[in-house]
């Protein structure tokens, strides 16, 4: 059977979606969420993925970075984010969004993989629907798949 | 993407005489780590997109980092490695600097 891909390459440049009007809410309500735990604390030990240090070994350097960049990945990721959740319900994305959504796609991951404690082992195993965390892990799977099919569409052009 | 332009990385990349360089010249490095998250396929996609590498040594650099944990992925002067860090890091790729 064929199934065609959610994010498609057109040719005129632009990138096609086809999701379900329920992955379109999913995509809208994820980044507002995200947007909102990193508003509330930065620091969360679960959004640690989000912001790593730039120097291991030394502090007086890190603290530099930090009040030199911060402010700037921060600021990135919520315009990413934001990008992601306005566009979630349109049916086609600019080159500039697409590398949006791939950023924000990312950062969901990185924030819910954290949480879910996520290794290699997590994508070859089967959801047990019984597990406390089976719907995150479901989300996580999916974020994982819509991911690939983005750099794919991204790699064709 | 032409050899060309990955040449002045690979040269500031060596150390043919490290101990008679003052310290603040030494080379800084950009190291990529691995995590269990970044997809394979998005993190070649990052370093071809950020460093303009071809296909080939994007894959390579991400497998290495895959198969032996981390990669050197740039180098330069500090201010050029704090530039790509954080890059890397507005795209979520898990990188830190030190100097070679």
């Amino acid at each position: 059977m064929f199934v065609p891909s959610p994010i498609e390459r057109t040719p005129d440049g632009d990138f096609r979606l086809r999701l379900s009007a329920g992955e379109r809410e999913l995509l809208t309500s994820l980044p507002t969420e995200l947007t909102a735990l990193i508003e509330a604390d930065p620091a969360d030990p679960g959004l640690r993925r989000l912001f790593p240090p730039a120097y291991e070994h030394d502090e007086e350097s890190e603290d530099e970075f930090r009040r030199l960049m911060h402010e700037e990945l921060l600021a990135g990721r919520r315009e990413a984010l934001e990008v992601l959740a306005e566009s979630a319900r349109s049916e086609r994305l600019s080159g500039e969004q697409l590398d949006a959504w791939l950023r924000a796609l990312t950062d969901l991951r990185l924030a819910l993989g954290t949480r879910l404690g996520v290794t290699e082992d997590t994508y070859d195993q089967e959801i047990d629907p019984d597990h406390p965390q089976a719907y995150e892990l479901s989300v996580f799977a999916y974020l994982s798949w819509l991911q690939e099919q983005a750099v794919a569409a991204a790699l064709e052009s | 993407m032409s050899p060309a332009t990955l040449k002045p990385a690979e040269v500031e990349l060596g150390e043919p005489e490290q101990q008679d360089v003052p310290e603040q010249d030494r080379p800084w490095i950009v190291i990529v780590w691995n995590d269990p998250i970044n997809l394979m396929s998005y993190v070649t996609f990052v370093l071809q997109k950020l460093f303009g590498y071809s296909r080939e040594k994007a894959t390579k650099l991400m497998l290495q980092v895959h198969n032996e944990g981390k990669a050197v992925v740039s180098g330069g002067t500090r201010e050029k490695a704090e530039h790509d860090v954080a890059r890397l890091h507005s795209h979520g790729l898990w990188a830190t600097m030190r100097q070679d």
